[in-house]
């Protein structure tokens, strides 16, 4: 094994390559890893399949043409519910999509975690789920009750990309935010993942209570990236909250003339150490508050 | 009763009927008021029903709305997102949300609206956790605008919460935990207690007639045989909405904030 599993994000998404499918980690604008999502905009690779609990990582991808389709249950930046890029790409039927309930996404990340075909469940049943994902089926319950269920196919990924709070070079990792979301099943799920990090140290030395955080095996991560606030202007709590005057200036290039180009000019076009310059830098990024609900 | 309550809260008192009588079960109050509605039940009539501080925790006491000065969260539990779900799979959940549009089976869509499927006129969030939410446990919904765009004369255009539809269901498919409880509109609350689940109009907010709300509704309503008005809030429940909204965001809820009695 590599006792160093320490890249770049450009040698990250080097590993990518056109018609991949992509699973990304968080939650609507909760710890996306968008350094990463930032460095994949600046590259060439093209007409992914991207898998994610939406957040405006989905609608930047979608804003560059990197999407051919996108599989998902929602797209949410919650504060500003409506995703601009994405409601673009998705009302200009720009990109093919499989929409599906929360939870069969999650059974379908699930299933291939555990490398089978498929999950039974009641969730997408007399829905229109059903009836606009023609590829999906139905099974019988082989026992008495002969209930029918929906036979959600596993979601397998070539890639996933996350982010968290602190990594070791061995692959080891630590998310410390209260709500673990639904990470661990995407690098289960994923041929490869690579994770973006706050902190990155040689080896972990841990105590009990912290190892807790670890949620998944390095076994299944092949990457990390020290990216301190690389889920900027998504939130990664406990280390910073949302950039809600960031999302705002995004929200509104989904309405100016040009706005994408823009934004990409300001915000893409530039070294990641020049991105987070114009935020404000580290003493601006380590205030903002988490969100209140 | 009090005569000086506005619309938004003897909506909120409405909604907060929807979970009497429900046990142990998870109040999920999505979006303003029903919030509110959720905390005023469990402050009042059902304290045993268990509530979240919106993110991760299980908290023993409604959280107030917004900034929180120094009040502290009175945490009695964990629920992570993925708790969540092994709760709606469970049935232990009672869920009020406010969907874009209805349709006469209580089917919802938040989702897409207008257009074809593929190149819809408008893109609203996506199905979210409607399918697996109305195919397991009991939910209600808010409605601030109750109106023909909303109550459409069809199915909605993208079924994303299935419904009491027996066309949408193949022999085999199990749809006996589908329940549908109340609508809390901005004219009336309406249930499913009709023939065939068929709505009905189970109280008329003061001012508001029945011949209105059918009106505002694209497919046929029923009247409840004891539809009558529905309660203005009492001082009692005027005290505890205030006090769980202390920067009083319901007044947000619907246009110009109006007065829980019409004016004639």
């Amino acid at each position: 094994m590599s006792m160093n599993k320490e890249l770049t994000a450009a040698q990250a998404v080097a590993q990518l390559r056109d018609g991949m499918t992509v699973g990304i980690g968080g939650w609507g604008p909760r710890r996306k890893p968008m350094t990463l999502v930032r460095e994949l905009l600046r590259s060439t690779v093209k007409d992914l399949t991207v898998v994610s609990y939406g957040g405006p990582e989905v609608g930047m991808l979608c804003a560059a043409g990197k999407v051919r389709k996108l599989i998902y249950g929602f797209v949410t930046m919650d504060a500003i519910p409506l995703e601009p890029h994405f409601r673009k790409a998705r009302e200009s039927g720009a990109i093919e999509v499989m929409e599906l309930d929360e939870g069969m996404f999650e059974w379908g990340l699930r299933a291939a975690g555990m490398r089978m075909s498929f999950l039974p469940t009641r969730c997408g049943l007399g829905t229109d789920v059903l009836a606009r994902n023609a590829d999906l089926k139905t099974v019988a319950s082989p026992y008495a009750d002969g209930e029918v269920y929906v036979a959600m196919p596993a979601l397998k990924l070539d890639v996933a990309l996350l982010h968290v709070n602190e990594a070791d070079r061995l692959g080891n990792t630590l998310i410390k935010a209260r709500d673990p979301l639904f990470d661990d099943l995407f690098a289960r799920a994923a041929d490869r993942c690579y994770v973006s990090t706050e902190k990155l140290v040689d080896r972990f030395e841990l105590n009990a209570d912290e190892a807790r955080f670890n949620l998944f095996e390095r076994y299944l991560v092949h990457g990390v990236v020290l990216a301190p606030f690389g889920a900027h202007p998504t939130y990664n709590s406990p280390d910073y909250g949302w950039d809600m005057e960031h999302l705002k200036r995004y929200n509104a290039s989904g309405s100016e003339e040009g706005g994408w180009q823009k934004y990409v000019e300001e915000f893409v076009s530039v070294s990641e150490s020049e991105y987070l310059a114009k935020q404000g830098g580290a003493e601006r990024l380590a205030k903002l508050k988490t969100p209140v609900f | 009763m009090t005569t000086n309550a506005t619309l938004a809260e003897l909506m909120i008192v409405a909604a907060s009927e929807t979970w009497r009588d429900n046990g142990e079960v998870l109040a999920s109050g999505i979006g303003i008021a029903p919030r509110l509605g959720a905390g005023l039940a469990k402050l009042t009539h059902s304290p045993e029903l268990l509530m979240t501080d919106s993110e991760t925790m299980l908290v023993s006491e409604p959280i107030p709305l917004g900034p929180r000065g120094d009040y502290v969260p009175k945490y009695e539990g964990y629920l992570s997102f993925n708790r969540v779900f092994e709760c709606v799979w469970g049935g232990k959940r009672h869920a009020m949300i406010g969907p874009t549009q209805v349709d006469r089976w209580g089917q919802t869509n938040l989702s897409v609206v207008g257009g074809t499927y593929a190149k819809p006129k408008s893109a609203i969030l996506g199905v979210r956790g409607l399918p697996g939410n109305q195919i397991n446990h009991a939910n209600s919904f808010f409605i601030p605008n109750h109106g023909p765009r909303v109550f459409v004369e069809g199915e909605v255009d993208m079924v994303s919460g299935p419904g009491y539809n027996p066309k949408r269901f193949a022999p085999g498919m199990k749809r006996d935990f589908i329940d549908l409880r109340l609508i809390v509109t901005d004219l009336c609350v309406m249930d499913f207690g009709g023939p065939e689940h068929a709505v009905r109009v189970k109280s008329l907010h003061p001012g508001v007639s029945f011949e209105q709300v059918q009106a505002a509704t694209g497919f046929p309503v029923l009247q409840h045989p004891q539809m009558g008005e529905t309660p203005l809030p009492s001082e009692e429940q005027l005290a505890i909405i205030r006090r769980l909204d202390p920067h009083a965001m319901r007044a947000s809820v619907l246009k110009n904030d109006p007065p829980a009695r019409r004016a004639a």
